[in-house]
């Protein structure tokens, strides 16, 4: 809401001297944010000048410029004549113009520009004549600004006009608007009454409430106004559409006089633009007191005028031409006794009986309508209007009055109509509930110790009229005040005219908490162990497109059924919600290699969607209300599955190159190891098994799985043609581990064994085996042979080649063995080996070497 | 103990003779002293030391000599040996005195160099940050809830007093699942958490939430449609907006040190009644600047909305708004960040650009 200051001191005693940044301070304090601050963009010296000579000189370029003496009084400080050279020509020796003196300053589209003596066209000018768009107050920018035209008629001022004279007030450049967020609840600020009360609150200046006098200047209604009838067949949660409706009609306007200077500067200021008399006067109105009005052309009404809800099928073409399909939810305004739509209420006018410039005679109604119906109707046509915004925030019903009474006063003094005396006024708005409270409410509430007689000011003072009964106040809001229903909302009345500031900062001391969860001191550990392997954090944005899933060589359909998609997404090209990291994480890959950085490492952790079955519906409920156990179950089963995962990629050389040599590109076996690591660290045996999932290369993948089985994740190498599809480095490795499984997993307590002290006995074995035979299996079927004795298990070399035959390798352990309880002998070691060889031997057919 | 000498070398003998006792020891002092390395020297042994040397002679003569001269002599000839085998010892252990020296002047490398085969990889920054309000929070007592992103209508606005047809809810850019009719949005704030601790612990009850959010912000330098929030929530017997007050204070004095400036500033959401923005004190120009460009000359930077728990939202979780009263924020990490880092592009932070990490340590 845009607030001139001239207009708020009509309202509220503004000090003289309260300058546009002050009122913005005072204003925050009772809960108007700052927006910004407007003003002219010129500061001085601009004054009036009186031109005296002007000698056209033709330039080589074949432009004239005007060098031109002129008459500033005593406002350059000599008294002297200022040259100046000018590039316009709609002016004359004679002429009062207006001049900015070397260090004045002019906003320009570029920034402020201050304006200094400067060579020009083989003269020194002295500053510059300016033009209504060069100060910020006109568009016409063709001629410089002459006073002696633009103040024709006006008497006063064109005799006051002298050379010297500041011009910044003459011309209005010294207003100032103050810009303020309204929030929701506080309807009663998009009006310049509504924040001058509020900065009456702020300061304590006097507040003169514009529309007390109007009110008791209005005429009660007669029996023989416009005929009106309020028919709202289907309110909404038992409040009527339409609960009060005043029409006044003056005849005989002329609709094309012009809108006084003042009010279009106001309404300028305030952020509308002028339009016509009646416009203008409507939207002065609405800005100044609150209240929405709209304008009929009379002639064209046929009554009675029928407020009522919208039947299927009815159509209305509006103000902006277009023809819309009402809704039956929609309150309409009819004629014809209910039979055509003349304007959705509190949206927009229909263009049949649209004011314009053959009008003569206007009906002007200023009518309350409830907010839930005008906010869904301004929802429904996509038309957020200056009166729904209002009436959706809530409008005082008391003031339709009052507002048609200025509306009237304004169009009969500024386009000589006559108004009727007859006055409709009809509906009967609900009166404020009264809200009891104890009177120590706020002061429990907000931990200042308010007097009781405090509390009562404080309410008072908003406009509430209190009863006080002992401790119990029984407090009635003001009619302007809506949103005042619960005793909290009048502890925030109390606690906000007190002042925030005066709250004092306690820290509560709550019974105590058992500190972080074992998930969560896993997931740090996680990211620990990550970044200490090299790899960085990062988070992406989790949407994505089905194309995402094909690139990674992913059953889209599958990827599909377990996503969700948005209604509304940024990008229609990226409309569902990630099912895996990686599927987003490529792009900050891809990105990190176009910024120049070859070695890449990166995780993330973070949730994905995996919706098990059908999407369900989530059930919702009135506010204020705990749902029933079973709708409550609905609603939670209905929020979709979302796994937390920990993925990473690698890209380029894991160990580095450098002085010491060669780096080593990272492979697939650098994220099994991070895998292991991450085993390790949280104390959980992990699997890894040869697997061929997407988007994995089918013979560089590993399945991660617990020693139940239970599958924790995949790593591996990108498969060829995801790479290519995605533009990613060669070789990129990656994987992605569901932390949700590994967390469950590390929540055992691990057991500690005795350490034996024993002299340990070691034992190599080459095995030749089949390519298939993976070295995961070998050794297992070792330690299976081997029995419990064997204390590790050790691959310390791979071969394949001549000496072997095609498709075989060999892999040569260190067997490591200790007895708890003795020294083992030579004899046992060979017998322990040879066993394990043997069980090897039968599993997977490894012949020793 | 040799027997006595039956067999002598009557020139031998003449080793016995005091004077070339001594100049046997000298010779041998000489020559040690002048052993440049540990090899010369061992060389030199044989000749001073071993059996054929001279002193090696003559106390193999002592034994020969009547008893009477024995016991002179052979203190005579022990002295000279000791002498010289001492001589042998500290030259050797010169010796290798020096050339450990050397080894190690040898084995001396260009520290310098440059290391980094296997640089460490980083946390995010706006992870270590959330980490540092967790343990704040853990640190007072209090306990770190979490709630899904994706979340039920029901969640993010129904339990928060947000009524379907309330301009607030339509001041929010809500990402709606597909249909909308099904009730699933993005979270659009970690206020969701506040109904889900309340129906899931009861009260009393003070925890933080800490995770992401959603708005439909397209990305710019200072929106992202993805951000962090960190929600507080207390409910207890007697709970005021002074302990609020007296919990944002702590929390801001943790992340922007002690002197920073709050304050409270009326305000509305429909969760809290009655509500408030909390704003710091402009950290670029303190309040000092009007054309300051970080609080646009208001001196002030909003940093979140809090207030006490409408009455709505504890009757819609289960709880007696009669008994207990709470308050609840909900605060902006990324803001946070960039406040306290000078970080100034939000792009910076979701782009995944691993110089971004790599600015900081594992502690922020």
């Amino acid at each position: 809401m845009r607030v001139p200051v001239d207009w708020l001191r009509e309202y509220v005693a503004v000090p003289t001297d309260a300058t546009g940044e002050q009122i913005a301070a005072d204003l925050v304090r009772v809960g108007l944010e700052e927006e910004g601050l407007h003003t002219g963009g010129v500061t001085g010296p601009l004054v009036v000048g009186r031109v005296l000579t002007m000698e056209p000189e033709p330039q080589k370029n074949g432009k004239t410029i005007n060098w031109c003496t002129v008459d500033v009084g005593d406002s350059n400080g000599t008294g002297e004549p200022q040259g100046i050279v000018c590039g316009a020509h709609n002016f004359e020796p004679g002429d009062l113009v207006v001049v900015i003196l070397p260090g004045g300053v002019i906003s320009t589209p570029q920034g402020p520009l201050e304006v200094s003596a400067r060579k020009t066209y083989g003269h020194v000018s002295s500053g510059m004549i300016c033009s209504e768009r060069e100060l910020g107050i006109g568009e016409d920018h063709d001629g410089i600004l002459v006073l002696t035209r633009k103040f024709a008629g006006d008497e006063a001022t064109l005799a006051s006009l002298t050379p010297g004279l500041d011009a910044i007030p003459l011309l209005g450049l010294d207003r100032e608007t103050v810009e303020v967020n309204v929030t929701p609840d506080r309807g009663y600020c998009f009006a310049v009454r509504g924040v001058a009360r509020e900065y009456s609150h702020a300061t304590g200046a006097d507040f003169t409430d514009p529309a007390a006098e109007l009110s008791a200047r209005a005429p009660r209604g007669t029996d023989d106004g416009f005929p009106v009838e309020l028919r709202d067949e289907d309110p909404i949660r038992g409040r009527d559409g339409c609960d009060r409706y005043v029409a006044r009609v003056v005849r005989g306007i002329d609709v094309t006089a012009p809108t006084p200077r003042w009010m279009a500067t106001r309404l300028t200021e305030a952020g509308m633009r002028p339009i016509s008399l009646p416009v203008d006067v409507t939207n002065y109105v609405m800005l100044g007191l609150g209240q929405p009005l709209h304008a009929f052309d009379l002639d064209t009404l046929q009554a009675p005028i029928v407020v009522r809800r919208a039947r299927a099928g009815e159509r209305l073409t509006t103000l902006d031409d277009q023809d819309r399909t009402l809704d039956e939810g929609d309150l309409l305004i009819t004629d014809r006794g209910g039979e055509r739509p003349i304007a959705i209420a509190g949206v927009m006018g229909g263009a049949q009986t649209e004011v314009g410039p053959s009008t003569r005679d206007v009906l002007i109604e200023a009518a309350h309508f409830e907010a839930v119906t005008i906010a869904r109707s301004a929802r429904r046509h996509k038309l957020p209007s200056e009166a729904s915004r209002r009436f959706e925030r809530g409008v005082d019903p008391a003031l339709a009055a009052a507002a048609a009474q200025l509306a009237v006063d304004l169009l009969v003094e500024h386009g000589g109509g006559v108004a009727d005396e007859a006055v409709t006024d009809v509906g009967s708005p609900m009166a404020p509930a009264p809200i009891t409270m104890a009177a120590g409410f706020p002061s429990r509430i907000v931990g200042v110790d308010y007097a009781d007689t405090e509390v009562v000011e404080r309410l008072e003072a908003v406009g509430c009229t209190v009863a006080r009964d002992g401790d119990v106040l029984t407090v009635t809001p003001p009619t302007w005040r809506p949103d005042l229903t619960t005793a909290e909302d009048l502890v925030e009345e109390v606690a906000r005219i007190h002042g925030y500031d005066a709250i004092p900062s306690v820290v509560p001391t709550p019974p105590g908490g058992a500190g972080l969860t074992h998930a969560q001191r896993v997931r740090r550990i996680v990211a620990g162990v990550l970044a200490g392997e090299g790899l960085s954090e990062i988070w992406s944005a989790p949407f994505v497109g089905a194309d995402r899933y094909e690139a990674l060589g992913l059953d889209t359909d599958a990827e599909l059924a377990r996503s969700v998609r948005l209604a509304n997404p940024l990008s229609d090209e990226q409309p569902l919600m990630r099912t895996r990291l990686l599927a987003t994480m490529v792009d900050a890959l891809r990105r990190n290699v176009a910024r120049g950085t070859r070695d890449v490492g990166l995780f993330e952790v973070g949730l994905v969607v995996d919706l098990e079955g059908a999407q369900q519906s989530a059930p919702t409920e009135d506010v204020g209300v705990r749902p029933s156990d079973e709708r409550l179950a609905e609603i939670r089963a209905a929020v979709p599955h979302q796994p937390r995962h920990v993925a990473l990629l690698l890209a380029g050389d894991r160990d580095r190159r450098g002085w010491w040599g060669a780096g080593r590109p990272a492979d697939v076996t650098d994220v099994v190891d991070v895998v292991r690591v991450l085993g390790e660290a949280l104390a959980v045996r992990l699997e890894v098994v040869n697997d061929a999932v997407a988007p994995y290369h089918p013979g560089r993948c590993a399945r991660v799985q617990l020693v139940d089985g239970g599958v924790v994740g995949h790593v591996g190498e990108l498969h060829p043609k995801v790479i290519a599809a995605l533009g990613l480095p060669a070789r990129t490795v990656g994987g992605e581990l569901d932390l949700d499984v590994l967390t469950a997993a590390a929540e055992a307590t691990v057991q500690a064994a005795t350490l034996t002290t024993f002299p340990m006995a070691q034992s190599d074995v080459a095995l030749v085996v089949d390519e298939g035979v993976t070295s995961a299996r070998l050794e297992a079927a070792l330690r299976e042979g081997a029995g419990d004795s064997l204390e590790s298990v050790a691959l310390f070399d791979v071969y394949r080649g001549d000496q072997l035959e095609a498709g075989q390798k060999s892999l040569a352990y260190r067997l490591t063995f200790r007895a708890p309880d003795r020294t083992l002998t030579t004899e046992e070691v060979s017998r322990l080996r040879d066993a394990a060889v043997a069980h090897a031997a039968s599993t997977t057919g490894a012949v020793q070497r | 103990m040799s027997g006595p000498n039956t067999n002598y070398d009557p020139v031998e003998v003449a080793v016995l003779d005091p004077e070339a006792i001594d100049e046997a020891v000298s010779t041998a002092l000489e020559a040690v002293a002048a052993a440049g390395s540990l090899d010369e020297l061992k060389a030199l042994r044989s000749a001073h030391q071993g059996d054929k040397s001279a002193l090696a002679l003559a106390n193999r003569e002592i034994g020969a000599l009547p008893p009477s001269a024995k016991a002179e002599a052979g203190k005579r000839v022990g002295q000279a040996r000791g002498r010289v085998s001492q001589a042998f010892a500290a030259r050797q252990a010169e010796l290798e005195a020096e050339r450990d020296e050397r080894i190690l002047t040898d084995e001396a490398v260009d520290v310098t160099l440059p290391t980094g085969r296997r640089p460490l990889g980083r946390r995010h920054p706006i992870e270590l940050m959330s980490q540092r309000i967790a343990d704040l929070f853990v640190g007072m007592g209090w306990e770190i809830a979490e709630g899904p992103e994706i979340e039920a209508e029901w969640f993010n606005f129904d339990a928060l007093n947000f009524d379907a047809d309330h301009p607030a809810r339509q001041m929010q850019d809500t990402f709606y699942v597909d249909p909308p009719k099904d009730g699933l949005v993005l979270r659009t704030h970690t206020s969701p958490v506040q109904a889900r601790t309340l129906l899931d612990r009861g009260v009393p009850v003070y925890v933080a939430a800490i995770g992401r959010v959603f708005r439909t912000d397209e990305l710019d330098a200072t929106h992202m449609p993805a951000f962090h929030q960190v929600e507080g929530l207390a409910v207890d017997e007697g709970i005021t907006m002074a302990h609020l007050k007296g919990t944002l204070d702590r929390l801001a004095t943790e992340l922007f040190g002690e002197g920073i400036t709050t304050r409270l500033r009326p305000s509305f959401f429909p969760f809290t009644e009655p509500s408030a923005e909390m704003d710091l004190r402009c950290f670029v120009c303190r309040g000092e600047d009007p054309d300051c460009r970080t609080c646009k000359g208001t001196g002030w930077i909003e940093w979140g909305g809090c207030g006490m728990v409408n009455r709505n939202v504890l009757t819609a979780c289960g709880v007696d708004p009669d008994r207990y009263t709470g308050f609840a924020f909900g605060m902006g990490i990324d803001r946070a960040l960039m406040f306290r880092t000078g970080v100034s592009d939000m792009r910076d932070m979701i782009e995944g650009d691993v110089r971004f990490d790599a600015q900081f340590g594992l502690e922020i």
